[in-house]
């Protein structure tokens, strides 16, 4: 019978099927973890005095509550949130004491869990991949299929290497047709999230299909995968095909040799059968999507730059989302004017979404009054940033770079957008407060961060675009 | 975890569609490396001033809300990031389930496994909770029924071995290293075994 990619990987990590009682047991390939979502899991191996099972299978490393100045991360100074420090200091004891391998504060490696997992090569077509993280979705831009678990669930994983799962819904989200210039991955995935809603991928498990995904780069790939969760879906699949092997081919921990070999023979049948059935499909015209932006308190809320916010009027919550935000319906969104820039995440925080940065910043300056944070997703990322000149770009416009980490995304180390300011993000949520008490989020491309960050409103970058 | 089989506490009502996680609990307090205590900073945005002083207005810090179990709350609650801090906040306030129409994957599944049962009930009767804040419920997961003052009961759905868990007030981690023999045979017929070096 017809397969979907899907099926594939979860009827070969089936460790025992489920059933009408029981959830099936699924085999996990790949356990990320880091320092927020795991310290209650290690308590929970101790209290029951099991080990972590599967050490070569399990990967550490620190993002979320870690500083991003040079000082805090090499410099010897000690990081300065007090509850963020003992969080990464007991994360640091966690992996020695379980004997898990860690990329600590100072590693040339570390970085954003879902950057450095493909960047190290451990991301790999067909895997089953899992982090206490709801972006790990990310990585199912290699075919893998991988999901965000709560702690509980960590801590199942650390003891047995699997997770009591029921099967998901499979969804085809079909993209098709040549993107525009000066549209990217993330406009893309914003229209994705607005056409089939913030919760219409609950339950489900997402693969993107067509000729728009087919033609992207793994960079742009993992950004639209990143933000699967954004429409409730847990993962988002997308086929491995020559770029997914081309990318991954001699990195680090990627199969070398005949091993190589064996591997890509085995992801090359991982693609959906013909005549597979989806429970369910919708389609998207790429050649329709625009520059978007965000414009309200869920990734969902989202226009074309060009566009007006949208009047729904009796709608109270709705109203009280764009009373939030300090928006009137009908109101012109480039029209905004921006306090903060950020770019970076594990949605934009990758090196061709640094250099899309610079093809707007150079020979330009940041906008008085607007503050531009830069934050590559991970160390290698800023190596390589810093050796193509990239950093000399921002300097001269005015933008400030700094190590790598979560950052501004969540506010957890404490980079964060004051109360009422408008921050045009990279990132991948624009709830309430999500960057700071009070702070107005519009979750935007890299383009389209750098050109709001010039002008100081937020601005369509094709008019900046030579 | 304390068994559940019958609940009855009047509800609390918020209307919000899409309650993110980040709302539940917001970032700043997920530094803390335990699960205890978390009730203090449930909807700390919502529920506090700047100043730290609770806001009269908000619906749990009115009289109505103490002593209730019950969270109905809008479409699409739990949405967002897979923090398991925030059916732990809840659960620390004093909520043991969640009734909506909608409820997020990633927040149900971390729900169930802390005592916290999610509801998911169809569009009529989550009009009617919704318009009648501080309804006396009854929620009996033997039977998956929802009971409204009324009378009227509505089945709810709730995955098997997650409810039989929840009953039992036993953890899924037994069962789990119940099937070692199982991991182990399979690890074996997928040459997927730890390498010499790292067993």
């Amino acid at each position: 019978m017809a397969k979907t990619m899907f099926e594939k990987v979860w009827e070969t990590h089936e460790v025992v099927p489920e059933s009408a009682d029981t959830p099936a047991v699924l085999f996990i390939d790949l356990h990320l973890t880091h320092e927020v979502t795991s310290p209650q899991s290690f308590t929970l191996l101790r209290e029951k005095g099991l080990p972590v099972r599967r050490r070569d299978l399990t990967f550490a490393t620190m993002d979320h509550s870690t500083p991003t100045t040079t000082d805090q991360v090499f410099g010897g100074v000690p990081i300065k949130l007090a509850s963020a420090r003992g969080q990464v200091e007991q994360f640091a004891r966690n992996c020695a004491d379980f004997d898990v391998e860690l990329l600590g504060l100072q590693d040339q490696k570390r970085g954003i869990v879902h950057i450095i997992g493909p960047e190290m090569g451990l991301t790999q077509p067909g895997k089953t991949i899992v982090c206490g993280d709801s972006h790990t979705s990310t990585h199912g831009a290699f075919g893998a299929l991988a999901f965000g678990i709560g702690s509980t669930e960590v801590g199942h994983v650390f003891a047995t290497q699997c997770l009591l799962q029921r099967k998901a819904k499979t969804m085809a989200v079909n993209v098709e047709g040549a993107l525009a210039p000066g549209v990217s991955a993330k406009d893309v995935v914003l229209a994705i999230i607005n056409h089939i809603g913030v919760s219409g991928g609950t339950g489900h498990v997402l693969e993107y299909r067509g000729s728009t995904i087919r033609a992207m780069s793994m960079e742009e790939r993992m950004t639209v995968c990143n933000m699967s969760i954004e429409a409730g879906a847990r993962a988002g699949m997308i086929e491995p095909d020559e770029t997914t092997f081309a990318y991954l081919q001699g990195r680090e921990r990627a199969p070398q040799g005949a091993a190589w070999d064996a591997a890509l023979a085995a992801w090359r049948a991982l693609a959906t059968d013909a005549g597979a059935r989806f429970d369910r499909e919708v389609h998207i015209d790429a050649t329709q999507i625009r520059p978007m932006v965000t414009y309200g308190t869920h990734p969902g809320m989202s226009i074309a730059i060009g566009d007006t916010v949208p009047v729904h009027a009796g709608d109270s919550v709705y109203a009280a989302s764009l009373a939030y935000m300090g928006l009137q319906p009908g109101q012109a969104i480039t029209d905004v004017l921006v306090n903060v820039v950020f770019v970076g995440s594990c949605t934009n925080g990758r090196l061709s979404d640094l250099e899309e940065v610079a093809s707007v910043l150079r020979g330009r300056k940041v906008a008085h009054g607007v503050h531009m944070l830069i934050v590559p997703g991970s160390q290698q990322v800023k190596r390589e940033a810093e050796a193509r000149g990239l950093h000399e770009v921002f300097a001269a416009a005015g933008a400030e770079w700094r190590e790598s980490g979560c950052s501004m995304c969540l506010g957890m180390n404490g980079d964060t957008v004051a109360k009422g300011q408008y921050c045009v993000s990279t990132s991948n949520r624009n709830f309430e407060g999500r960057q700071g008490v009070g702070s107005r989020t519009l979750l935007a491309s890299p383009l389209t961060a750098a050109a709001s960050a010039v002008t100081g409103r937020v601005t369509d970058p094709r008019s900046l675009l030579a | 975890m304390d068994p559940i089989r019958i609940l009855r506490s009047r509800t609390v009502v918020m209307a919000t569609t899409n309650i993110d996680t980040d709302q539940i609990i917001p970032a700043r307090f997920l530094t803390t490396t335990t699960k205890e205590g978390l009730g203090a900073q449930l909807f700390a945005d919502w529920r506090y001033d700047a100043t730290g002083a609770p806001k009269p207005d908000f619906i749990l810090n009115t009289p109505a809300a103490q002593g209730c179990q019950v969270l109905v709350a809008g479409r699409n609650v739990g949405c967002g990031s897979s923090r398991e801090h925030a059916p732990w906040a809840l659960v620390d306030f004093g909520f043991r389930a969640v009734i909506s129409t909608e409820i997020a994957d990633i927040f149900r599944n971390n729900s169930l496994k802390n005592g916290l049962l999610p509801v998911i009930v169809d569009a009529a009767t989550h009009e009617w909770l919704l318009a009648n804040p501080g309804a006396e419920v009854t929620i009996d997961l033997e039977s998956r029924e929802l009971g409204l003052p009324d009378g009227r009961k509505v089945v709810f759905p709730v995955e098997a071995f997650a409810r039989f868990c929840l009953l039992n007030g036993t953890d899924e981690m037994g069962y789990l290293l119940g099937q070692g023999e199982a991991i182990a045979a399979y690890e074996a017929l997928h040459g997927k075994q730890p390498t010499a070096a790292t067993a």
